[in-house]
This record gives C-alpha cells, sequence and structure tokens, in this order.
C-alpha cells in the first residue's frame, strides 16, 4: 500500500509540476496547426536567434570543455596551495543566480568598469556577441570539471603509470590512456554544459540589451514574443527550444558513464 | 651486465622515510624476490627502480648505466602491477601492442611480436576480448605480455598475485618460473608472502622498515637468518626468551624426557599432511608445533592432553 503511495506521490508531482506545463507548450504550439507553428519560428527574427543560440553555444561549449578537463586533471592529478579553494569556486556558477554574473559582466565591462575602456578601442563586449559567450561560458563551466574529477578519480593513476613504463610521452599517456578513460563523463559533461548554454536566460538577457535581430537568442526571443502579445510565437519558438531539452535527455541517458565505469 | 644495482637510495613520504639509504645488487638474468611486511618500503624501492618515483639521495643503474635521473619511460623496464593496470578501454592484442605502437614500430613487426606474446602467455584465442572480459589470472598474464612486449632489460612485478584467490596463485606462480627459464629476463618480484618470495626467487632481499635485513637464497633466509626479525618473518618461530624455536624443531613425547616440560594441548589443526599443534607449557608459555600426520597419530593427540617438550634446535641471536 505505502509502495503505491510513493509511486502515485512521485508520479503525481512529476505529471503536474513538469509533464502537464512543457505540455501544455506543445498543444498551444500547435493549436492552430503545424503551418501556423512553422511560420512563427521561420521568420528571420526567430531564425536568427536560433543561429546566434547555437552560435553561442559553438563557442561557449568546446572553451568549457577543454577547460573542464585541464582543471579535472589538475584537481586530481596535481597537489597546488588553494587547492581547495579553486575546487569550491569552480562550482560558484551552480550556486549564484544568473542575474548576478550578467551584472557582475556588466560591471566589469560597461562604462567606468575596470574594463570599460576596451569599448572605446572598437572592441565591443557589451550588447555584443563577446558578451553573451562570456556570460554563457560563466554559467555552464563546471559541468565537464564536475562530471569528469570523480571519473579520474575512480580510474586511479595506475594505467598512466602503466603507459608510461612503457615508454609513451606524457602527451601519448594522455591520449591513448587518460582520455579514453573518462571520454563518457567527457560527452556527459558536453550535453549538460550545451543545454545550460542553449537556455540560459537571466546572464545572456542583462548583457545582451537584447537588440531585436541582432543580440537576441532563442530564449530571449520568446520572452520578446511573449511581451508583444504574440503568445502563439513564443510557443512555437519554446517547443524548439524543449525539443532541444528532450534530445538532451535522451543524450544523457544514453552517455550515462556509471554504468560503463562499473566493471 | 644488464643487473641491477641500487645505491644509498633514500625515499621519503610527507616525513614519513621508506627507505633508509637502501644499497642491493641484483644479478643479471636472476628472479629476486624483494620481501617484507607492507609497509616496509619493498614497493617504494620497485617504484624507484622503475622510476616512478624520484629517490632524494643515491642511484639507481641498469645494466651498468646510471638512469637516476631519466623517467620511467626511458629506462627500457617491463611493469606488472597488483591490480593490473589493464587498458581497460582496449582489446588484450591493443593492451599488449601498446608499448610497440607507441614506438611507432612497423605494423607487420608488431603483428608478429603481439603475436608471439599472445602464444607465450596462453592468450591467443582472447585477443579480441576487453580486459573486463577476462579473469583476474588471465589479466595478469596479460600485462605480463603487455610488459614483456618492449623486450625490457628488467622486469618488475608489483604483488602480481595479490588480487587473486589462492588457488590461481599457487598456479601463476608455478608459471612464472616456468616463463623465467625461458625469457630469462632479470625479474624483481615485490611480496609480502614469504611462501611465494621462497617458491618463486632464486634470491630474496627481506626488508623491514625501510632498510634491507638480509639478501640471500631462500634456504639461507631460513636456515640462517642474520636476526630476529629475518626468522619471526621467514616462515613460523617460537619465541621462548632469548631463543626461536621452528615449530618442527619441537619434540614430542608422551612421556618425560631429560630437558623436557610439560606441556597442554590447546588445540590441533589437521591441515592434510601437516598437524598444527598449539601447546601450553607449564611456565604459561604457548608453543606451536609441526608434526607430520603420522607422527600426530602415532602419539594419538588429543585436546586437554599433557605432553612433554623440547625444542631440538634452537636459535640465538647475539644482541
Amino acid at each position: 500500500m505505502g509502495k503505491y503511495l510513493l509511486r502515485f506521490g512521485a508520479l503525481g508531482y512529476l505529471t503536474l509540476l513538469l509533464l502537464i506545463p512543457v505540455g501544455l507548450v506543445f498543444y498551444r504550439a500547435f493549436e492552430h496547426g503545424f503551418g501556423h507553428a512553422w511560420d512563427a519560428v521561420s521568420n528571420p527574427q526567430a531564425v536568427h536567434a536560433l543561429e546566434l543560440t547555437l552560435l553561442i553555444a559553438a563557442i561557449a561549449v568546446p572553451a568549457n570543455t577543454v577547460f573542464g578537463i585541464i582543471m579535472a586533471l589538475a584537481l586530481v592529478r596535481t597537489r597546488f596551495p588553494g587547492r581547495g579553494l579553486v575546487n569550491a569556486i569552480v562550482d560558484l556558477p551552480l550556486a549564484l543566480s544568473p542575474v548576478v554574473v550578467g551584472l557582475a559582466l556588466f560591471l566589469l565591462y560597461g562604462r567606468g568598469g575596470w574594463l570599460g575602456g576596451l569599448a572605446d578601442h572598437g572592441i565591443r563586449i557589451l550588447f555584443a556577441i563577446p558578451g553573451m559567450v562570456l556570460a554563457t561560458i560563466f554559467i555552464s563551466l563546471p559541468f565537464v570539471v564536475r562530471e569528469v574529477v570523480p571519473v579520474l578519480r575512480e580510474v586511479g593513476t595506475d594505467q598512466e603509470q602503466a603507459a608510461e613504463t612503457l615508454g609513451a610521452s606524457p602527451f601519448q599517456v594522455f591520449r591513448r590512456v587518460t582520455l579514453p578513460s573518462i571520454r563518457w563523463a567527457v560527452a556527459y559533461g558536453v550535453v549538460l554544459t550545451t543545454a545550460r548554454a542553449i537556455g540560459e536566460f537571466g546572464a545572456v538577457s542583462i548583457v545582451s540589451g537584447r537588440i531585436q535581430g541582432k543580440t537576441e537568442t532563442l530564449p530571449l526571443y520568446v520572452q520578446d514574443r511573449f511581451e508583444g502579445f504574440d503568445v502563439s510565437g513564443a510557443y512555437a519558438a519554446s517547443v524548439v527550444l524543449a525539443m532541444i531539452a528532450i534530445a538532451t535527455v535522451v543524450a544523457l541517458r544514453a552517455f550515462h558513464p556509471r554504468e560503463e565505469t562499473s566493471r | 651486465m644488464s643487473g641491477i644495482a641500487v645505491i644509498d637510495v633514500t625515499k621519503g613520504f610527507n616525513g614519513f622515510t621508506a627507505l633508509h639509504g637502501v644499497s642491493v645488487a641484483i644479478p643479471d638474468g636472476s628472479l629476486t624476490a624483494l620481501l617484507g611486511p607492507s609497509g616496509s618500503g619493498k614497493s617504494t624501492l620497485l617504484r624507484v627502480i622503475a622510476g616512478l618515483e624520484q629517490p632524494e639521495t643515491g642511484q639507481v643503474l641498469l645494466g651498468g648505466e646510471d638512469v637516476t635521473s631519466k623517467p620511467a619511460r626511458a629506462r627500457g623496464v617491463g611493469m606488472v602491477f597488483q591490480h593490473y593496470a589493464a587498458f581497460k578501454h582496449m582489446t588484450v592484442w591493443d593492451n599488449v601492442a601498446f608499448g610497440l605502437t607507441v614506438r611507432k614500430r612497423p605494423r607487420a613487426e608488431i603483428k608478429q611480436r603481439v603475436h608471439e606474446l599472445l602464444e607465450l602467455v596462453q592468450l591467443e584465442g582472447l585477443a579480441k576480448r576487453y580486459p573486463a572480459q577476462l579473469s583476474g589470472g588471465q589479466r595478469q598474464r596479460m600485462a605480463l605480455a603487455r610488459a614483456l612486449a618492449v623486450e625490457p632489460q628488467v622486469l618488475l612485478l608489483d604483488e602480481p598475485f595479490g588480487a587473486l584467490d589462492a588457488r590461481v596463485r599457487k598456479e601463476l606462480r608455478a608459471w612464472l618460473r616456468r616463463l623465467h627459464e625461458e625469457v630469462h629476463v632479470t625479474t624483481i618480484i615485490v611480496t609480502h608472502d614469504q611462501e611465494e618470495a621462497m617458491e618463486v626467487a632464486g634470491q630474496v632481499v627481506l626488508l623491514n622498515e625501510g632498510r634491507i635485513e638480509q639478501v640471500g637464497a631462500p634456504r639461507e633466509l631460513y636456515e640462517s637468518p642474520a636476526n630476529e626479525s629475518v626468522m619471526s618473518f621467514v616462515g613460523p618461530v617460537n619465541r621462548l626468551g632469548q631463543t626461536f624455536v621452528r615449530p618442527h624443531d619441537v619434540d614430542v613425547r608422551l612421556e618425560p624426557d631429560v630437558g623436557s616440560s610439560e606441556a597442554m594441548v590447546e588445540r590441533l589443526v589437521h591441515l592434510g599432511f601437516e598437524v598444527r599443534v598449539e601447546l601450553l607449557r607449564d611456565d604459561g608459555q604457548h608453543l606451536l608445533v609441526q608434526l607430520t600426520r603420522e607422527d600426530a597419530e602415532q602419539l594419538e593427540l588429543e585436546q586437554g592432553q599433557i605432553v612433554y617438550v623440547r625444542p631440538c634446535r634452537e636459535t640465538v641471536f647475539k644482541p
């Protein structure tokens, strides 16, 4: 009896709070037919928003992947003073509200900020793609590190040392032994990073200035449509974001690293 | 000469000294065991020889050449780890070929060499398997083939059978001895198991608390141990005040005799050929005695029985 209560309780909670709202978005988007929804997302402004979103992700995700692997190696394989502090700082973006991140970048690069002078030299950070990329990198930084660290720790150094005694150079050890043993964790981290990068709203909203057709990502476009009383346009764009999210969840299931590392 | 010489090596970790000025010579082509309790520094010594640890003082010579400042990858050593250190994402074939592929040897040569090695370690049929699909014993044989692939000057085995069950261990020991007779590469095996060291090695180096206690053939260590710690580590021993007696050097009789003392049988353990008798002597001293099954049967020993014991061979170490 208690078992059923638990099951229905959990499922009911999930349905009420997650499935119904997301399902409703799909329903409302296709309410007036597929063609209508297609028109709403194929207009130039929407297409530009999608392209910009993907461009930002295409810069932020590789950057955080490379950084994440290097950071994880530094945290697990080396001892340096302040290691504990660095480990804590990596988690900061998870705890900090994205709006605060956006504001922090605004203060740094904005007029009067420490790096505000860059704009005078023709290097535009705020209200342009560089600022949006910086915000996205900040927000999605911890995922690869957090996925790779435990796997690196579990794999240990035995295989790397064996490779070393067999004549492999440090780079060969990394490429042929370390990297393959963390590949699923990296893939998992990349998927999470991508999802976070594409969905980011708060931080990007502040640094972008939300210039229509210029610095508007897909989440910003949804907000823009919604505020402009084009509700069906907002729903249709939301469906695109939701589809990306669903693809992410499917990819996460496929890459789940815990199953590979168990012996 | 491609023996190994370790000269006055000291190594510490965070204030704990693992090796105190250790010097030892390993003859060319020998199979030597580094034996000692855990924490004795035997694994550290092996890792210093391999180049995986850097000593604070001292030198390591391989084949007469000072390799102290050379990295592990340039030393020409083959190493086998306790937990196999198999490359989990590679097949058995790729594991064995690893040392050859990082050296970019011609493909035909790699193919032939890996083939030979898999045959040597009796894993020919399993080349396409992954380590996870092998038993512990098979994994360790694969690790050995992998280490041998690069034709190392020396083969270093760090507790290679430590993670295996007793039966597989015994098989692999005999197999390792035969393999060594075939390939004749200078080999060091680290073990905490004195039986394993005596069974496999031609020379045993006994370490304790970061120092070498004795170097010699297994029989020398057993029959003329240099000091108390060698005596008590190599084989079981009874300590009676200042004298040491091996359990099989105690005479057990049912009648009192000159020089014998009274003792009570506390426990009998039947181990097939051997019967282990735990005795309590009248002076409160516990005594372990090993008898053959035949002797034990003749005496008709039982728990609680009174017998008379007399050590027939004693060892005393001068302080």
